[in-house]
């Protein structure tokens, strides 16, 4: 069983494409959209938790470049800028997924970026402007 | 019974015995005040939150020909800055936005960038950008001035906060079925998470409840360098409802703080944005409590689950200025990440950094023992409980 949260790039000339739907159909693999969205240069943009069957989740991803959709795991798109982070904390009760949590010693604040899901929610919310989202 | 005299003394042999506003709390738990306060002779407080009614003061020196600003006005980085005083003395506010700025006419409001950036900008030593225009004069004929500022050759770049380092504050709470955006953070409906802003145990005016050894022109660290209590902080409270431990139960004390910005750093002054509110500027100080006697290390030892603070309305009460309090927490249930407010458990989230609190505590610590910081006897007191001096709501009058 693998599971992972990954980032689609989906190019302009794919947009009207059913790829998700042959992803799952063909290669019997669970999804789960976290996020989803076309930008302003009509490129989709997919955060998604893929799992399946180890030979089913490869198969499947060979699928996805296969039709030139570009693949990046999860945890590189939202990164904390340390310089700029205080330790204050006022974000961990906003993150709905404990990815941002206070060290009950040190009192600094640990981001856990395998339980981020990218909702952004804490990018906005940082007086400092720390939370960096990089897609 | 010490003196400040006598500590000096010590602290110049590089003889003192320093421990933080932290430390302090587990030594009298094992040794008992009057041991503990015959062995420390300094206990060293920090706090690093956001202060908004925060600004410096600079003056450029004079150009050729000269301008009188006074009268006139002046942007730096295209934040207004205030220059009603003479030729070229000037005023940030750490709230200020650029005129263009989007507020919040799209809401909620980013504001990305106002005068506490621009601050912090000043102190990493980066130029800045001073646009300026005056009516002119016989004697000042310019009207018109654009050019590059640094901090190193401004005559003057004080910082000079009228309001800072509250004396214990709320925690803010949302009843209403909206999500608010507020200086307290972004309040999540139905009392979906509590923010609080105070280091609590580490706060300097918590740890010296009735002001008995900070009073005006007391030296302090302030945003990474030296600076004084100027007076008291506006809005300077100390008749709140205090616990028989001597301390607030609510927003009380305040200080107004100076000290020369060119000695400080960038990493304790830092410019940050309330979504939807605006923006303010962190400041780091710390608070040197001279252990004169048993009373003084008592107070200083006062831990978390001894401080409280009240849970107010966000969502109504605080904006509509109905009183009341929906509970009463203190620092240590803040502390673990949870506290209950109307049957319900919410996240905690606090607004002011403990781990740079506590670097700080420990920095004040460190120049005190190389005998690099002596400490100073206070002028003035600053007014206390038994004073009269109170907060007062504005009493609004028709204009005649």
């Amino acid at each position: 069983m693998t599971r992972k949260r990954i980032v689609l790039h989906f190019p302009h000339r794919l947009v009207d494409q059913p790829i998700i739907y042959k992803l799952v159909k063909e290669h019997d693999l669970q999804f789960n959209i976290l996020k989803a969205y076309v930008t302003p240069q009509e490129e989709g943009l997919m955060v998604l938790e893929l799992s399946g069957k180890k030979e089913n989740f490869e198969k499947g991803i060979q699928y996805l470049e296969s039709c030139g959709v570009k693949i990046q795991p999860l945890s590189q798109d939202v990164i904390r800028n340390e310089t700029k982070c205080t330790d204050c904390g006022v974000c961990v009760p906003i993150c709905p997924t404990a990815a941002l949590a206070i060290d009950p010693i040190t009192r600094k604040v640990h981001f856990y970026d395998n339980k981020c899901i990218a909702c952004e929610l804490c990018v906005k919310v940082c007086p400092a402007r720390a939370m960096e989202v990089r897609f | 019974m010490k003196t400040i005299k006598e500590i000096n003394d010590k602290i110049k042999k590089g003889q003192a015995v320093v421990v933080t506003a932290e430390e302090i709390i587990d030594l009298v738990d094992k040794k008992g005040p009057k041991k503990a306060a015959e062995e420390v002779d300094v206990v060293t407080t920090g706090t690093f939150g956001p202060m908004c009614s925060s600004g410096a003061y600079f003056n450029i020196g004079h150009s050729k020909p000269r301008i009188k600003l006074g009268g006139g006005s002046c942007k730096l980085n295209d934040v207004p800055a205030y220059c009603g005083f003479a030729a070229v003395d000037i005023y940030l506010g750490a709230t200020a936005v650029p005129d263009d700025d989007p507020l919040n006419k799209v809401f909620p409001g980013e504001f990305k960038y106002g005068g506490a950036h621009v601050i912090n900008e000043i102190v990493a030593g980066r130029d800045v950008r001073l646009q300026a225009t005056a009516y002119g004069t016989d004697c000042y004929p310019r009207k018109k001035l654009e050019t590059m500022v640094n901090i190193r050759d401004l005559n003057e770049a004080v910082l000079f906060n009228i309001r800072n380092c509250y004396q214990n504050y709320n925690v803010a709470v949302n009843l209403s079925d909206k999500i608010i955006y507020t200086y307290m953070g972004v309040l999540k409906p139905n009392l979906g998470n509590a923010n609080y802003c105070s280091a609590g145990q580490l706060s300097p005016l918590l740890k010296d409840p009735h002001y008995k050894t900070i009073g005006i022109g007391t030296k302090i660290f302030l945003g990474g360098g030296i600076g004084y209590v100027a007076w008291q902080g506006t809005q300077h409270n100390p008749s709140v409802k205090r616990k028989e431990n001597g301390i607030p139960q609510a927003p009380a004390g305040t200080l107004a703080v100076i000290g020369d910005l060119k000695q400080m750093k960038q990493e304790w002054l830092t410019g940050i944005s309330m979504l939807g509110y605006g923006v303010t500027l962190t400041v780091g100080i710390g608070v040197p409590i001279p252990v004169l006697d048993e009373e003084t290390i008592k107070y200083a030892a006062a831990g978390d689950e001894q401080i409280f603070a009240q849970v107010v309305d966000y969502g109504k009460s605080y904006p509509e200025c109905v009183p009341g309090s929906l509970a009463e927490v203190n620092y240590a249930q803040l502390k673990t990440g949870k506290i209950t407010v109307q049957g319900k458990s919410i996240p905690t989230g606090n607004l002011s950094s403990y781990s740079k609190a506590r670097e700080i505590a420990e920095e004040l610590k460190s120049w005190i023992k190389k005998g690099d910081f002596l400490l100073s006897e206070p002028v003035a007191r600053l007014p206390g409980a038994e004073s009269g001096y109170t907060f007062k709501m504005l009493n609004e009058r028709p204009i005649v």
